[in-house]
Order: structure tokens, then C-alpha cells, then sequence
């Protein structure tokens, strides 16, 4: 699997990563590496076999009753905000 | 015997003697750690004024008739535990200035159990790589050999284990990161099965492989921490509701009539010839007190880090996308509106290794490749637990070396994934099926510690600890301090 340059510019715009003019020929490359490596799964015989949806057999995720568990502790967790204006988070203008 | 050379377990009885006290025994690591943090970068964030106030807390609670085992035990957190009021930055950029505002339940559960923090840990940036080299912060050195990894992802905890900074740390293990580094640091560290321990408070990376563990100097030690840190807890969704064994109690359980299989596959090609040599003799040594051994084959085991490198990479994707810079962590300087807010942010806040990651995730789980690429893992990753499954039909244990080499040099494989990703390829094999496993010294090559692998079934931890610790009764690999240090 070899990727381009606009493949690779294309799987960092879905994955909101800038990546610089410089960068770009090393993901190029090390991601064309990465997917012909893990090509080699293709040799397994999985025509019977069920894709595993959990480490240990027969658990499943488990539920909680719709309960409070939490309690507002807002502006504790809001120090760790890049910017809070009235309590709120700010990002850039969304809607013009 | 200086007190950073004892195991976890005689610091427990010299404190229980009042031989020392719980600030004595901060004092002096705290020491140990002024003095050598420099040349090793193994921590991140000492915390000297919390670990005084937690010994004297430890103290108090000894003469009030209320200590427990772990009571005045220094110990360390790998910076993926969140850490409620102290900077935990999971070695990157990307959190250089978090401070959780709320504790991981391992975090919580010892201290509770009156263990007294030392701090923070180097690792990996977000635990992806096996030499240390990734971290926003530098790398950590090994002991043996300051020019050496010290493996990865935890290796901030293995090299402060291995110099004793501390006597005993936490780690997690997503594809080896505390079996690995301890192998190349010469320390013990188990990865118990998954849903063992909760991952609430753990920086979530690889959801379905992530699982946290101890790293000491001995199996025993280990034993002694994990009866702590496991069990139940409602806040992980996968968190499994069994009781937890007493593992102190079982170590004492006879290696006689326990059925070791050597696998086959993990002694091909890649395989350096003096570990080889090493893991082979510490089978012979198992037989010798008592097990019997087998060899054993898992013939889809090679395909456990292609599996990997598409299964972790998909799921990092995933939880990775919670950075962005809006709530917490790294934002970038006058976005132009939201997606550059966005973009910048994570551009810059990421590092090399962790963008390669998440890239590779989402191209694997993008339309039209999914089936191809993720789908095709996780029924290889059945075939692979369905051989492990069948190996514990007829075996007790599964044994073979942690790492195909010792330490490496630092620098000598970063530049290119594949040979880096090829380090994790007998450890890699146990998180994709949720088995516990353990890695202890069993000797070493030149100057450098080698690691010898046992994989259990699922809950198996009993019985890897106390087939580790009857080897660790017979020989003195473990005790062993790299001259700087001792």
C-alpha cells in the first residue's frame, strides 16, 4: 500500500491534525510502511472466524441505572480551560 | 542493608518493627531522587511536600494501632494516572499544564492504603512507544547504561524502580509497556488480565488492550500491590465484578506439577542469541524445581503486531479526538475560527510518534477501508485468543523471553516505526487476548538485564506470581543493582 501526498493531507483533515509542509513526506512514507506491514494479516484464513468484540468471553459491557452520580463542580474543572468567559467555554465565532 | 536495596516487602516489615520511620523512608528516597533525577529524567514531577505529608499521615496512623502493609510504602505514578491537584501530563505537550481535578481508583485505592507518593513518572507521549524516546519531556536513561533506552512505554517508572528513586511504581501496558521496560531494566512487572484493575483515571489510549499493573523488585512485591490496586469498580464500563484472590497468600503455591509451555513461535528469527540462551536456561531452572515443560505452538502468534498496529491505532484515534483544545489541554495561538482551532491545536500539541498513530487509526477505520483493514484485525485477534485458549487446555503457563533483544541504544530505532513497533512482538500477544502476564529477570547479557516472559489464563495471576516468586527464591537476578545505584 503506498499512499500520496493528497491521500495523506486528506487523512489529516479528517483527523484535525495540521501537519506541516515538511512533515508531510515523512507521514508519507512512514504510513505507506505501516499499512504494507500490517497487509501481511491478509494471509490469515478468517472465513469462519467472528471478529472479537470483547477480551474475555461471554462479558459484555455492563449498564448502570439512569441515577445522579455526579455533582456540578464546574469551576474546578474549568481551571484546566484554555479560555471560560461567565462560566462558559470560548472557541471562535461558530455562526456568522 | 541500605534501605533503597530491600524489596517492597522488608521496607513493609522494617516499618512494622519501627525500625525506620515512614518520613525516614521518604527522606530518603526523596534523597535518592535529588541526586540522580538529573542523569535519569525517570520523573516528571517529584512531589517531595506531598510525600512528607503522606509519611507523617502514615506515621500518625502506625501509632494509632491503625497501619496496614502498604502503611508508610513510598511508591510512584506513571504520569497516565490522573492525580487529583498534581500536574499529569501523560508525556506531552499536549497536557504540559493539566492538573487533574480528580484521582485514577488506583490512585485512590493506595492511598487509601496509606502509601506515601514520591510523584510523577516519564513515559511515552501517551503511552505509544517502547524505548521512552517519544515523551514531550526527554528521554529517560537506563541505569545499566546511561547510553540505553530504558525501554517503554513506562519507562520513567522501570528506570526509577531499577536506580531506586523508589521502591516500587505503577505502570500500564497496552502492548507491553511494563513488561518490556522492566525486562530492559531488570525489574519485575506484572499486566494483569483485562478488567482486573479499574482503568477509571487512567488516560485512556487503546480502551479493549490498556490495562494498568505494578513494577518492583521482586514478584513478591508485585503480589503485594496488586491485591490493592484490583477489583471492582462501577466507574470502568469493562471494570469485571470477581473477587480478588489473596496473592501474598498463594505465592507460597509449589512449582510442583505445573505445566510450563515454551512457545515455539517466540524463539524464531529476531531472537538475539544470548537472550535466547538466558530464557532457555530459566526454563531449565522452572523444570528443576518441580514444573514440568512442554513445547507448545501458537502458529497466528506473528501476526499479533500487525494485528496491534491497526486494532490500537484505531481505537487511539477515537480517544485521542477528546483533545482539542477547547475544554483542556494545548491550544493553539489566535485560531482563525474553529477547525484551525481545532487543527492547530492538535498539530501542535501532538508529537511525531502519536500523530503517525492516530493517521494510522483513522485511515483504517475511514469508509471503505474498515472492513478491510479493522474488521480483518479483530477476527485474526480471535484467532490469535482462540490458540491461547486452546495452549491452556493442556498448559499452566506460557513461557518465552519478554524482548527479542536487551536494551538498545537511545537513538538507534527511531527512525523507523516498523523495526520500533518489532520490539513488542512477544509481549503484544497477551493484551490482545486479555491475559495476565509478568516479566522478571532471569539473567544478562554483557552488563544488560534479559527478561523472561510468563503468560497465565484469564484471573491466572496466582499462579504467575508464585511460579515467579519460586524462581526468584532460587536465584538472585532480581537483587541485583546497577553499581551506580546499589
Amino acid at each position: 500500500m503506498s499512499l500520496s501526498r493528497a491521500d495523506v493531507e486528506g487523512i489529516a483533515r479528517l483527523a484535525r491534525l495540521e501537519i506541516t509542509d515538511a512533515e508531510l513526506p515523512v507521514y508519507v512514507g512512514s504510513l505507506s510502511k505501516i499499512l504494507s506491514f500490517v497487509e501481511q494479516l491478509n494471509a490469515a484464513d478468517t472465513a469462519a472466524i467472528e471478529p472479537m468484540a470483547h477480551p474475555l468471553e461471554g462479558e459484555v459491557q455492563r449498564l448502570r441505572p439512569d441515577a445522579v452520580t455526579e455533582h456540578d463542580q464546574h469551576a474546578k474543572f474549568q481551571q484546566n480551560a484554555p479560555q471560560v468567559a461567565s462560566a462558559l467555554y470560548v472557541v471562535p465565532r461558530v455562526i456568522e | 542493608m541500605s534501605l533503597h536495596a530491600r524489596s517492597v516487602a522488608e521496607l513493609a516489615a522494617g516499618l512494622a518493627a519501627r525500625e525506620f520511620s515512614a518520613v525516614e523512608l521518604a527522606q530518603h528516597f526523596l534523597g535518592r531522587i535529588s541526586a540522580s533525577n538529573g542523569a535519569l529524567n525517570a520523573f516528571l514531577t517529584p512531589t517531595p511536600e506531598r510525600a512528607l505529608a503522606d509519611a507523617a499521615r502514615a506515621d500518625a496512623a502506625r501509632a494509632a494501632g491503625q497501619a496496614g502493609p502498604l502503611t508508610g510504602i513510598p511508591l510512584a505514578h506513571k504520569d497516565i494516572f490522573c492525580t487529583d491537584g498534581i500536574r499529569t501530563t501523560c508525556g506531552s505537550r499536549m497536557l504540559e499544564n493539566f492538573v487533574s481535578p480528580y484521582d485514577a481508583t488506583v490512585v485512590e485505592r493506595l492511598q487509601a492504603a496509606g502509601t506515601v507518593l514520591l510523584g510523577k513518572t516519564n513515559m511515552d507521549e501517551f503511552a505509544m512507544g517502547s524505548s521512552n524516546e517519544t515523551s514531550y519531556f526527554g528521554v529517560v536513561r537506563n541505569p545499566w547504561d546511561l547510553s540505553k533506552v530504558p525501554g517503554g512505554s513506562s519507562g520513567g517508572s522501570a528506570a526509577a524502580v531499577a536506580a531506586r528513586l523508589v521502591p516500587v511504581a505503577t505502570g500500564t501496558d497496552t502492548g507491553g509497556s511494563i513488561r518490556q521496560p522492566a525486562a530492559l531494566v531488570g525489574i519485575s512487572g506484572i499486566k494483569p488480565t483485562y478488567g482486573r484493575v479499574s482503568r477509571y483515571g487512567m488516560i485512556a489510549f487503546a480502551s479493549s488492550l490498556d490495562q494498568a499493573g505494578i513494577m518492583a523488585p521482586s514478584a513478591a512485591d508485585c503480589a503485594l500491590l496488586l491485591g490493592t490496586m484490583a477489583g471492582f469498580d462501577p466507574r470502568d464500563s469493562t471494570s469485571v465484578d470477581a473477587p480478588v484472590p489473596d496473592y501474598v497468600a498463594e505465592l507460597k503455591a509449589p512449582l510442583k506439577g505445573v505445566r510450563v509451555g515454551i512457545v515455539k513461535e517466540f524463539f524464531g528469527a529476531g531472537l538475539e542469541a544470548g537472550t535466547g540462551a538466558r530464557v532457555e536456561a530459566a526454563a531449565a531452572e522452572l523444570k528443576a524445581l518441580g514444573a514440568s515443560t512442554v513445547e507448545i505452538s501458537c502458529p497466528s502468534l506473528p501476526m499479533s503486531v500487525p494485528t496491534y498496529y491497526v486494532v490500537a491505532p484505531a481505537e487511539c484515534s477515537s480517544n485521542l479526538s477528546r483533545f482539542d483544545g477547547v475544554r483542556f489541554g494545548h491550544r493553539c495561538r489566535e485560531p482563525r475560527d474553529l477547525m484551525d482551532l481545532y487543527c492547530r491545536s492538535r498539530g501542535e500539541g501532538f508529537g511525531a510518534e502519536v500523530k503517525r498513530r492516530i493517521m494510522t487509526g483513522t485511515y483504517v477505520l475511514s469508509a471503505g477501508y474498515y472492513d478491510a483493514y479493522y474488521l480483518k484485525a479483530q477476527k485474526v485477534r480471535s484467532l490469535i485468543t482462540a490458540e491461547f485458549r486452546k495452549a491452556f487446555q493442556s498448559v499452566d503457563i506460557l513461557l518465552g523471553p519478554t524482548s527479542p533483544t536487551p536494551a538498545f541504544g537511545i537513538g538507534a530505532k527511531v527512525d523507523d516505526p516498523i523495526t520500533m513497533y518489532l520490539n513488542d512482538i512477544y509481549t503484544i500477544g497477551a493484551n490482545l487476548a486479555g491475559l495476565p502476564a509478568i516479566s522478571i529477570p532471569c539473567g544478562f547479557v554483557g552488563e544488560l538485564p534479559v527478561g523472561l516472559q510468563l503468560i497465565g489464563p484469564h484471573f491466572g495471576e496466582s499462579r504467575l506470581l508464585a511460579a515467579a516468586h519460586a524462581y526468584q527464591s532460587a536465584t538472585d537476578f532480581h537483587r541485583r543493582l546497577p553499581a551506580a545505584y546499589a
